[in-house]
């Protein structure tokens, strides 16, 4: 069973189609990427996850279940747009924002304290959030999203205005979250994090889904038969196999070539055929990262 | 619906625990008493401290008789010319001069004087010389005062409301135009508070972003009508306060200060009338005040305080939500305005003038206008079905106006940074879910 599926859900607003048939599924305990450029339905997508706006049509599985208003307590949504009432004490706060996301007010109190220990912030229980820095206000809401345990988190732009620190620590969390049994789908399009984190991915383009799949998968599908190889002595390869794509002289006599391979000459046969013209030092595969196939997507679609 | 209690509760608390609901509840029903307190107070020491202007008169036709109840007159001996040029040298208020003329036709009366006189002292004069040629006419035409006292007779009309019981009750048109006025001008001023209280508090959640973590947990319905809910409660709990705080208050200020103020009103009014009537007066007005069902006229304000905030407060959360700063939200404030300045204008031209007038009719049976204008004519009496009617149109209205609301508020609180007209709120309200 898939934590979440969406099936052809379709969003229009009066001048533009925000989401067009956009069937995701996310496997549980898995960290999941949302990607895509701004204004592709990122955040439409997930407001609708999160039932703030409701999708014109498709369906939406959440656990097996058709998405319904009891699954509120089910998510917890970190939005782009964040922030917590700047008058309220952090104690009183976060009891209310998990009381409405349904809990009782004693479990609500508990499990507060029990993630400010966690964060070593008790100190700022009695604080107004207008007193707080930044960074600290950053961990409240945080724990404003977690606290109520819930199955599936969404986070968007999670580490927009995060410091280093602050990052490493909410990074963290998140693995062990999703240690615990947690699914996370992250929206972003910060490459790195993408790298790092996401098991899987989903890439939304001009309210179309574009590509989906595992991250393992993705690089498999988007790999461009292309080898780096540290050598030293330039060297020649014969042109109706190989192509040459660009050649750094890195020292001296040593140089980094990245070459690709024409037909389905094997990498081994590449090797072989290296030893002969030049002294191999090192070879490896240039794996694409999601940065260069996000680009190459979402460029690709525009020159279309 | 647990949902929208919490958010009731929460908004209840964060106001009523502030210290500036402390301060409001206390302060204004201490200030509004105080106010008039201080003004009876300086009235009163001014009029007992009055002097008289001395006015010196140049009398050519040998009919004045000096009257002194407003002014000293000394005569002056010599001619205009003279008296002007000692007058520049004096410090009395003025010089009258009267030349000699034909009882039928008084020509060239003058009053000298260094700053422009008041139009009181100007009437009072003229009052003088006037009743002095009535009585020199009369004279003439051999009538005494005897026969012209026999003449007058005083009529005073006793106003009674026969109410459909049968019972009668006396009323006094300017207890009730008091009334009237004082309730309705309330009613505009809480109305305005409040719903500017709650665009505020929804300016405030949008700014501070909170309001998308919010509405992943609860629908933006919920939390509209659970911060216009909230506020309601705390504006009633205030108003209790206050009802509470006035009644003690005013019995205090009313016996220190109320039984001299209409007294004082009485004495200057009647002149020099009958001194056992002046009691008569005052005791007659604190008569009329109790006429008043004051728990007919509260119940009635707080159901209009209640139905005008739901009303209005829901026009003023579209505002809110539409917008991203108080500064911004001022241009949609018209709109909502105008029939507020309807009914508030309304209140002094028509209803309190003629409450049972057509146009005071359907002021205050149109939603919009209804809370001040109901207010208005609350106390003189309303037939029972006007009074239903416009509590049914009131309670229509702020269905429509949280309906239309609800559809513009769930879609702006999720807007940040767009350029907002009144065709991109149509747009909202028109948007599906």
């Amino acid at each position: 069973m898939e934590a979440l599926t969406t099936s052809n859900v379709t969003k229009r607003y009066t001048n533009h189609l925000a989401l067009d048939q956009v069937s995701i599924s996310i496997p549980q305990q898995t960290i999941f990427g949302l990607l895509g450029p701004n204004g592709a339905g990122k955040t439409t997508l997930i407001r609708i996850i999160n039932q703030i706006i409701n999708a014109d049509s498709g369906d939406i599985f959440i656990f097996g279940e058709p998405l319904q208003e009891k699954h509120i307590g089910t998510i917890g949504y970190l939005p782009e747009e964040r922030g917590l009432y700047k008058k309220l004490k952090v104690g009183e706060q976060l009891i209310y924002l998990a009381q409405l996301k349904g809990l009782s007010k004693k479990v609500a109190t508990e499990k507060c304290k029990a993630w400010i220990r966690k964060f070593e912030i008790t100190e700022w229980w009695n604080k107004k959030v207008e007193d707080l820095s930044k960074g600290m206000a950053q961990k409240v809401q945080f724990i404003s999203t977690v606290m109520h345990e819930p199955k599936l988190i969404i986070l968007d732009e999670p580490f927009s205005g995060f410091d280093p620190v602050n990052a490493q620590l909410i990074t963290q969390e998140i693995l062990e979250l999703k240690a615990k049994g947690c699914t996370i789908i992250f929206s972003t399009h910060r490459m790195e994090t993408v790298e790092d984190l996401c098991d899987h991915i989903a890439l939304l383009d001009k309210s179309k889904k574009i590509l989906e799949g595992s991250k393992k998968q993705v690089k498999e599908t988007y790999r461009s038969n292309t080898y780096w190889v540290e050598h030293k002595g330039s060297f020649d390869l014969p042109k109706t196999k190989y192509e040459l794509l660009e050649q750094q002289n890195l020292e001296d006599s040593f140089f980094k070539s990245a070459v690709r391979v024409i037909d389905d000459t094997s990498p081994n046969q590449l090797i072989r055929d290296l030893t002969l013209v030049t002294e191999v030092h090192s070879f490896f595969e240039k794996i694409p990262t999601m940065s260069e196939i996000f680009i190459s997507l979402v460029k690709g679609g525009k020159n279309e | 619906m647990n949902k929208i209690l919490l958010i009731i509760q929460r908004e209840f608390l964060n106001r009523v625990q502030k210290k500036s609901f402390l301060i409001a509840t206390i302060l204004l029903p201490l200030i509004f008493p105080a106010i008039m307190a201080v003004l009876v107070f300086v009235a009163v020491e001014q009029k007992k401290n009055a002097t008289k202007e001395v006015v010196y008169y140049v009398d050519e036709s040998g009919f004045f008789v000096p009257d002194t109840t407003q002014f000293f007159f000394r005569k002056f001996e010599g001619d205009v010319n003279t008296a002007k040029i000692a007058f520049q040298y004096d410090d009395s208020y003025g010089l009258l001069y009267i030349p000699a003329f034909k009882l039928s036709d008084p020509k060239g009366i003058a009053l000298y004087t260094k700053v422009n006189p008041g139009p009181n002292e100007v009437g009072e004069l003229e009052r003088i010389l006037e009743n002095r040629i009535k009585e020199l006419k009369m004279q003439r035409l051999n009538i005494d005062q005897k026969l012209l006292d026999s003449l007058r007779t005083n009529v005073s009309i006793l106003n009674v409301n026969l109410s459909e019981g049968g019972q009668e009750k006396n009323s006094d048109s300017r207890v009730l135009f008091g009334v009237g006025m004082t309730c309705g001008i309330l009613m505009y001023m809480f109305i305005f508070i409040y719903g500017a209280q709650i665009m505020q508090g929804i300016i405030e959640e949008k700014t501070s972003k909170v309001v998308e973590v919010i509405v992943s947990s609860v629908k933006p319905f919920q939390l509209m009508m659970g911060k216009i809910i909230g506020l309601a409660s705390v504006g009633l709990l205030q108003f209790l306060i206050w009802i509470v705080l006035i009644t003690t208050l005013t019995s205090i200020v009313l016996g220190f200060f109320g039984l001299e103020m209409p007294q004082q009103q009485m004495m200057n009014e009647m002149g020099q009338q009958n001194p056992a009537m002046q009691n008569e007066g005052a005791m007659e007005f604190l008569k009329m005040m109790g006429q008043i069902p004051f728990g007919y006229v509260i119940f009635n304000f707080l159901f209009y305080f209640l139905g005008g905030y739901l009303l209005y407060g829901a026009l003023f959360a579209a505002v809110g939500s539409a917008v991203d700063s108080p500064a911004e939200a001022q241009q949609f404030m018209f709109p909502i305005t105008i029939p507020m300045l309807i009914a508030y204008f309304g209140l002094f031209t028509f209803i309190l003038e003629d409450p049972h007038g057509s146009i005071s009719i359907w002021l205050s049976i149109i939603p919009f206008t209804a809370p001040i204008a109901m207010m208005g004519r609350i106390a003189f009496g309303v037939p029972d079905w006007q009074l239903a009617l416009s509590m049914i149109s009131l309670i229509a209205g702020f269905i429509l106006t949280t309906w239309v609301a609800g559809r513009i508020y769930r879609v702006g609180i999720l807007m940040h940074g767009t350029k907002i007209n009144y065709k991109v709120m149509a747009k909202w309200f028109m948007m599906k879910g």
